[in-house]
């Protein structure tokens, strides 16, 4: 008796989680950003299963072609990761992708995984930083928002 | 001088036709101009596809004559374009011990002749020796020379040794004691690693057309550096090496440094 109430209690507990989960992953695809490459897409640049489970060993390879060879085409890229999937708050303000709560950052701590990327690199699409005189310009012209995601950006 | 050190690697002679080819490959460079004089960010047509070769390697040569005690636009320019201003002095730490151990990719340095009293300023950087003696002693592999000259570090690879500081004999690299934030995407950097400068790296593989330093050198009016290619005979960095006197920085060392001075 009690061990069968035990079962049924470790099912209903499991199909909660299973739920709390499903509830997750939907949450996870608003961090798409509208119009990057990632919102055209099916899938990431290999099918969803494939990233999931492999996506460290594919920017593990690419980190010596880029940093050893210089290449900066190469189909995945950490910084490719933060353009599509970041996202801003009502202030238009980039949200550091591996906060708890942000598409990586999130993921990272559900699976009580490090998350050492973001020592070095940045976690928000960061170009070099303008001047007050070139700010100013780019305000008054209306595209501050844009400079901010440049040179490295479009490289993947 | 007493020997002359031939800096083009015998090896591999320039092939013009594939020079041309790389010349077209390379594209052409769009820029937006936002409001005059301000431009909003240069668009290359192509990022690099292709791995690095040995078909180019990439130099400075620093004329000191030009070189103006007092100005330091080439650092601030440095600064700007790693991100190295990100970091600030931490609460804790004495003013001497910050001023001696912040990150510095390039310092302004004088230098006296002690007889005549003759003073030279000079900006002094990584010297992308072609044998690297910081290289020689990386227990990892992470500091490594790449097929164009540009000597640099991996930092997945850098366990933070500093044994390459030691070795250097330019004191060219720093290490980073601190925790950063707001790092460029351009310029990825963190605690517990060394870096030094990279001839801006992230400009070399977007076929933009020189440096940081250059760039301010030139905007100040002093144009007191050049970058360029030094097997490329056509390159103006060449030809200025052709025309006038040049030294390497502790040349009797034999490193065979891809930064070459005039007028010291
Ligand atoms: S100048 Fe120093 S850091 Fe640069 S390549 Fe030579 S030994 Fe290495
Ligand atoms: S500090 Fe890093 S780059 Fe320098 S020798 Fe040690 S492991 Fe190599």
């Amino acid at each position: 008796m009690a061990k069968s109430v035990l079962t049924v209690g470790l099912v209903a507990l499991g199909l909660v989680w299973a739920l709390a989960q499903t509830a997750q992953a939907d949450d996870m695809k608003r961090y798409v950003v509208a119009g990057s490459q990632a919102a055209k897409l099916e899938s990431c640049v290999e099918p969803t299963e494939l990233m999931r489970r492999q996506h460290m060993e594919f920017i593990k390879h690419q980190r010596i072609a880029t940093v050893h060879e210089g290449i900066r085409i190469e189909k995945y890229s950490l910084s490719g990761c933060v353009d599509c999937h970041i996202s801003y708050n009502a202030e238009q303000i980039p949200q550091p992708i591996n906060q708890a709560d942000q598409f990586c950052g999130a993921c990272h701590a559900f699976a009580a995984v490090n998350l050492n990327c973001f020592d070095c690199h940045a976690a928000v699409p960061n170009g070099t930083p303008l001047n007050a005189a070139a700010m100013a310009a780019h305000d008054a012209a209306g595209v501050a928002a844009q400079v901010q995601s440049s040179r490295d950006g479009k490289g993947h | 001088m007493e020997k002359v050190i031939d800096m083009k690697d015998e090896n591999d002679a320039i092939n013009p036709q594939r020079r041309a080819f790389l010349g077209v490959a390379a594209g052409v460079t769009a820029a937006v101009t936002v409001a005059p004089g301000v431009l909003l960010h240069t668009v290359d047509a192509a990022p690099r596809a292709e791995p690095v070769t040995s078909d180019v390697r990439w130099g400075l040569l620093i004329d000191t004559a030009k070189c103006v005690d007092g100005c330091s636009a080439c650092v601030d320019a440095c600064h700007h374009e790693n991100g190295l201003n990100l970091q600030t002095m931490p609460a804790e730490q004495a003013v001497k011990k910050w001023e001696t151990q912040k990150p510095a990719w390039v310092r302004k340095v004088k230098l006296q002749d002690n007889q005549t009293g003759r003073m030279t300023t000079l900006p002094l950087m990584c010297q992308h020796c072609d044998d690297p003696p910081c290289v020689d002693v990386c227990p990892t592999g992470a500091s490594f020379k790449r097929a164009d000259g540009i000597v640099m570090v991996d930092r997945h690879l850098c366990i933070g040794c500093r044994y390459c500081m030691m070795a250097c004999p330019y004191k060219a690299r720093s290490f980073i004691h601190s925790d950063v934030h707001g790092q460029l995407t351009s310029v990825p950097r963190g605690k517990g690693c060394v870096e030094s400068c990279n001839l801006c790296v992230q400009r070399r593989d977007f076929g933009q057309e020189s440096t940081a330093c250059v760039d301010a050198c030139a905007a100040e009016g002093h144009h007191a550096i050049v970058f360029g290619d030094l097997k490329d005979p056509d390159s103006t960095i060449c030809k200025l090496l052709n025309e006038m006197p040049s030294r390497q920085l502790r040349e009797d060392l034999v490193l065979n440094t891809g930064v070459r001075y005039s007028g010291v």
